[in-house]
């Protein structure tokens, strides 16, 4: 691994002890780009399912009660587990780099955040094996969830309470880090325009995350203490779980699709050799976007009978959201414009993310007109919009920024070659899967449906989006056969990997050392290392400091015990409403760990480290041989 | 709403898409082949909407596809530097102002249209003797079947709504157990049947759905919000009549008051269904609403049995004895003694020979 | 940082952001109060939307139940505590250890009485059989004002920490934003307290 700071063999107990104490944000940004990809080739593994029994009528290859809970785990586990921690990843690898620090403002929380949600994301997998998944639909409306059987919708509002609580904590980490980690010099009007969607997006994390918290501790004490939130019969309202969840639901949208955003904002310049266009507006509209994406989550109820003024209100609102987008789109075009473009695997997945994600953003307006959504929601117009949304904007972003990103995190190249045939295949198949469900709500096919009969029409185009799920699911396939054959590649040890970084993170030498920067960077202008290029800076940055001590903080295992305590408390609290003795027990032991730990972290001292210039040099010398990173 | 488009010289666009679009989908379930006001309105908009959206998906790929062509380094050669442009204020305004205007032309059909839709004081409208004017159905959705009830007739139907031709039909909608949502593709959008509250809204069919799709003379209706392990078969029908058929109907309906089926009837399947069966299911139109389980008087007329399977009797006897292998997670099962397959026969002619339009 | 010796004159005028640590503690907290208030944005929004509502002759209403005289009580114990916790801060940074730490004792105090007070009232609503599963009502109150509570105790045992484990330690810079922290958020408390007692207390009674 890239971050291993001395070149030494360790022993596979010790790397594994390493990952598990690790508060180092490249580790943890490794660790949540793994756990991010099992999670997404789990519920794509549950999207084929639910394809292959679509695809044609009156199919029982899956029965009715398993594909609810397909669709259920399926959507999310996307959202939740695996696009929010595959984008944090990159967060984590390259916001501190970006702005020049040497990790994030919490290193302890950042680990803490990580193991939250992954132990909250295997909590909610266990349900698979513990009775039966979740099967309300990933927004879990409260009538069906109260009404749900078994504990499936339990592990869905314990399980996404915690990684909720660890994406909040990253969330604030991001925020902090991003506001008093910058080097000198990177005034707010300088920072990468990722750096800018990950701070806007945590913001919105800040913002949409407590209502989810409070929506599912609601249907957490209705379903395992019989309080009565969402009850009608005792005077609770339903409603008040749609409001909650949308709430939250909405900007969750845009805190994924943002990051993706800043991705793209970063690939496009590279290879287009050429400054990003309307750099001010762009930083403008993310504000905007992030702002309008909390003034329109009722969209999504036009038809819950709100009532006239309501409807027409957020469709206003909604609609208006697509002007900072399409701000955003021409900005992306004008920067190609006059550039000099090199096709590589992250400027194609950018150049197909262009119209498939405007053919999503439309579609999305189309929704906004209340009137016409009262046809189209809830129908198979629906499932093809948001697909073209997040497949077509986030999941091309996270592809593209595994090829341009890996040289960092791994100091190893992926396949070029391989790469344009995943993503020719995906890419196809995408289409051929999404394009065709705008036609099938259309001709009245209801979503999260199990089979549908001979007769009304849809057999050609369930035929189409199914072959359309195969081949994107080979597409997954070859990606990731190309993540494992770029770790037997060589290492790459070099500076500036495509050739035409702009920004701080590539004007380091790769395997980065675990202190990121030997000397805190002086940053000069917007795209700091292009300005030092264009000078001839063989040092790729002018230092604001000489080389002296460094502060590092210690590696801890507290975060992991911590989230255990959750883990274990959550087991008592789902099984309370049987009325298991050993059920308050366990929540007590459970919560008891936590707290233990928490009080042994706030009353233990925890200065870190300095790391002395003597040291830093034979660092350096052992990394990149004599000369250290020239 | 076709002729205001002109002006905006979308027209041709516009024509495109409707020939496309209403070659798309079967006509009695295709919200492409609307044949109601409120569906056809909404097709409009959909047509005004996708006008537009095409026009900004053409206009971008063009000018990116231009992009794309012109300035690849193969072509520029590998050294080629860039000017290093900040931005242009002129073109921020005008891709600022553009999308503005496009959104101003579709936001003002959508509101007009969200108040229209709204729009059901006539609900309350009465005549000189204090008859409601118009027709209201009052619609409970159930765990996957459906319940018609018309209030101002006292007569109640499940599974097929029945309605008159050409004037609008309101509709009172609400859920019995957990959130369905009640969409006929074909007439106009859907709205969801909450537990707490009635939803209100209304219809307009324009045709009769006699001759649709070859004989079976029906709408497709759909539940579409998840609501448990059978929401795909949650299907209901429905029939449009002319008012003169529909009141006829209204009044077989009504005729069939008091009508029940007895244990002592020398019809076996009479016999085993009033032991069985009629704890949860009415054989009267004229019963009250809220049952346990579909009213069945008109169920030899219906198109389908349990909303999904063919009408035949071998259907009827299969549902009969195994309902949650239809429908899983349906309340029907278990809740009546394993009958024997003479009974279950016996009651299955019964049912098929309950009528009122025949 | 920690064997730093200082003197009233050579302490910094803002001990709480002196380090780089401390300043993002001082930011970091604000930033979670942020969200904090989004939290009980929502708690509020359901417990307004389910004021009075319960079951067909529901027994309880806001109206008959809650009384202001004890939630005065409760406030004032609150409000007083906000400001001796400000004291806390004044001498903190005089670098006045003795003041800090007694300051600090005393808010605690204070908080306690309140916590004392609150759970008094919630065993009286439960003997009275206005209990969690009562109604919808009973629910989104004891939700809304027991979350408030649990913020309360979480504040308590967090100074409580502090004033032990830095009894024999003296004030230094690491852990001088530790008690600045605690401060904003101890306010912070105050201030929904006042929302609470506004939304759920004042308007209940008078309607």
């Amino acid at each position: 691994m890239s971050s291993v700071a001395v070149t030494k063999k360790k022993g596979v107990g010790a790397v594994i002890w390493d990952y598990l104490t690790t508060v180092d944000h490249k580790k943890l940004a490794v660790l949540y780009l793994f756990s991010g990809l099992l999670f997404f080739a789990i519920a794509g593994f549950e999207a084929l399912l639910m394809r292959i029994q679509l695809m044609f009528p009156n199919s029982d290859f899956i029965s009715a009660g398993t594909f609810n809970e397909l669709l259920t785990m399926h959507g999310t586990t996307m959202l939740f587990l695996a696009a929010t921690p595959l984008l944090f990843g990159f967060m984590n690898m390259v916001v501190p780099l970006q702005i020049g620090a040497r990790d994030v403002a919490f290193p302890f929380l950042n680990s803490l955040g990580f193991w939250l949600f992954f132990l909250g994301a295997t909590f909610l997998h266990l349900s698979f094996f513990m009775g039966g998944a979740p099967d309300a639909g990933w927004t879990s409306y409260a009538s069906l969830s109260l009404y749900s059987p078994g504990h499936g919708i339990d592990f869905y509002v314990l399980g996404l309470q915690i990684s909720g609580a660890g994406t909040l904590i990253s969330g604030i980490n991001f925020i902090v880090t991003i506001i008093t980690m910058r080097a000198p010099g990177m005034t707010f009007m300088r920072m990468p325009l990722f750096t800018w969607t990950s701070l806007i997006s945590s913001t919105l994390i800040l913002f949409a995350f407590p209502p989810l918290t409070v929506g599912l501790f609601l249907m957490l004490v209705d379903r395992m203490f019989d309080a009565n939130f969402f009850d009608h019969t005792m005077g609770g309202n339903t409603i008040i779980w749609e409001h909650l969840f949308w709430i939250f639901g909405h900007p969750e949208v845009y805190i994924l699709v943002l990051p993706a955003f800043g991705l793209f904002s970063e690939i496009i310049p590279v290879f287009a050799r050429k400054r990003l266009f309307g750099y001010s507006s762009m930083v403008f509209a993310t504000i905007l976007i992030g702002f309008l994406g909390f003034m329109v989550w009722a969209h999504h109820m036009f038809t819950t009978g709100l009532g006239a003024t309501a409807n027409a209100i957020f469709a206003v609102a909604t609609m208006a959201i697509a002007v900072p987008t399409g701000m955003k789109v021409f900005n992306w075009i004008l920067t190609i414009w006059g550039g000099s473009i090199k096709v590589t695997v992250p400027m194609i997945y950018a150049l197909g993310f262009i119209p498939s994600f405007v053919a999503g953003g439309v579609t999305g307006v189309m929704q906004a007109t209340a009137p016409l959504d009262y046809q189209l929601h809830d129908s198979y117009f629906i499932v093809a919009h948001f697909h073209y949304v997040i497949v077509g904007g986030i999941v091309t972003a996270i592809f593209a920024s595994f090829h341009f990103y890996w040289p960092l995190f791994f100091n190893r190249a992926m396949s070029e070659k391989l790469g344009y045939w995943t993503f020719w295949i995906f890419f196809i198949g995408f289409h051929l899967t999404f394009f065709v469900q705008h036609f099938l709500g259309l001709m009245g096919m209801p979503r999260r449906v199990f089979t549908y009969m001979e007769g009304q029409g849809w057999d050609l185009f369930n035929f189409i989006s199914s072959i359309g799920a195969i081949m994107m699911a080979i597409g997954v396939v070859l990606m990731v056969l190309n993540m494992l054959l770029s770790i037997k590649s060589e290492p790459l040890n070099c500076r500036d990997y495509w050739g035409d970084g702009r920004s701080l993170e590539w004007a380091l030498k790769t395997p980065i050392p675990f202190y990121n920067f030997k000397q805190t960077p002086l940053v000069r202008g917007f795209d700091p290392y292009w300005i030092e290029k264009q000078e001839g800076n063989p040092e790729g940055m002018t230092y604001a400091e000489p080389l002296g001590d460094v502060h590092m903080p210690n590696n801890s295992i507290l975060p992991l015990i911590m989230s255990i305590g959750l883990f274990v408390a959550a087991f008592g609290a789902l099984y309370h409403p049987d009325g298991e003795s050993w059920s308050v027990p366990v929540m007590v032991i459970g919560l008891g760990i936590t707290v233990l730990a928490m009080i042994v972290r706030s009353v233990k001292d925890d200065l870190g480290y300095h790391l002395h210039a003597e040291e830093i040099i034979e660092i350096e010398n052992e990394l990149y041989g004599k000369g250290g990173n020239k | 709403m076709k002729k205001g488009l002109k002006k905006w010289s979308l027209f041709p666009l516009l024509a495109a898409f409707a020939i496309i679009l209403s070659g798309c989908g079967e006509e009695y379930i295709s919200t492409l082949r609307p044949s109601g006001a409120v569906g056809k309105e909404q097709f409009n908009l959909l047509l005004l909407a996708t006008s537009i959206m095409t026009l900004v998906v053409i206009v971008v790929s063009v000018l990116y596809l231009l992009t794309f062509a012109k300035f690849r380094r193969s072509k520029l050669g590998e050294d080629y530097m860039p000017k290093q442009v900040e931005g242009s204020h002129t073109l921020e305004v005008i891709w600022t102002v553009i999308p503005i205007i496009l959104l101003l032309i579709l936001s003002v059909p959508t509101i007009l249209a969200t108040y229209k839709f709204a729009d059901v004081s006539a609900m309350d409208e009465v005549d000189e003797e204090g008859n409601p004017t118009a027709l209201t159905v009052n619609v409970t959705a159930k765990l996957y079947w459906w319940e018609f009830e018309y209030p101002e007739y006292g007569i109640v139907t499940a599974q097929e709504l029945v309605v008159p031709t050409n004037e609008k039909v309101y509709f009172n909608l609400k859920a019995a157990d957990v959130k369905h949502s009640f969409w006929i593709p074909a007439i106009g959008g859907k709205i969801d049947t909450n537990v707490e509250n009635v939803n209100k809204f209304y219809l307009v069919f324009d045709k009769e759905s006699a001759g649709l799709n070859g004989g079976e003379g029906v709408w497709y209706g759909k539940c579409a919000e998840l609501c448990g392990p059978s929401h795909a078969l949650m299907d209901f029908k429905v029939k449009s009549l002319n008012r003169q058929d529909f009141d006829a109907w209204v009044a077989a309906m009504q005729a069939t008051e008091g009508q029940t089926a007895s244990t002592d009837s020398t019809d076996l399947g009479e016999a085993v269904f009033a032991q069985n069966c009629l704890g949860c299911h009415a054989v009267s139109a004229v019963s009250p609403a809220g049952a346990m389980g579909p009213n069945l008087t008109t169920f030899g007329d219906r198109n389908r049995v349990a909303g999904i399977l063919e009408h035949t009797k071998e259907n009827v006897e299969a549902w009969i004895k195994n309902p949650e292998k239809y429908k899983p997670g349906n309340l029907m099962t278990d809740m009546y003694k394993e009958l024997t397959d003479e009974e279950v026969s016996a009651v299955a002619d019964y049912l098929m020979s309950l009528s009122v339009e025949k | 940082m920690l064997n730093t010796k200082f003197t009233p004159q050579t302490w910094p005028e803002h001990p709480e952001q002196a380090t780089h640590e401390g300043k993002n503690k001082y930011v970091g907290i604000w930033i979670f109060i942020c969200s904090d208030i989004v939290l009980f944005a929502s708690l509020f929004a359901t417990y307004i939307s389910l004021r009075n509502k319960g079951p067909a002759g529901m027994q309880f209403t806001s109206q008959e139940l809650f009384e202001l005289p004890l939630a005065f009580v409760m406030t004032m114990f609150l409000l007083t505590s906000s400001l001796t916790s400000v004291y806390a801060m004044y001498h903190l940074k005089n670098y006045n250890f003795k003041g800090v730490q007694l300051w600090t004792g005393v808010t605690v105090l204070l908080g306690l009485g309140f916590l004392a007070l609150e759970i008094y009232e919630f065993y009286h609503y439960v003997h009275i059989g206005f209990g969690y599963t009562q109604s919808a009502f009973s629910s989104a109150f004891f939700t809304l004002v027991g979350t408030h509570g649990l913020h309360v105790i979480i504040g308590l045992v967090w100074m409580i920490c502090l004033i032990v484990r830095n009894a024999s330690r003296g004030l230094n810079l690491y852990n001088a934003p530790k008690y600045f922290v605690a401060s904003i958020y101890w306010h912070f408390i105050d201030v929904v307290w006042v929302f609470i007692f506004t939304v759920v207390y004042l308007m209940g009674v008078l309607g």
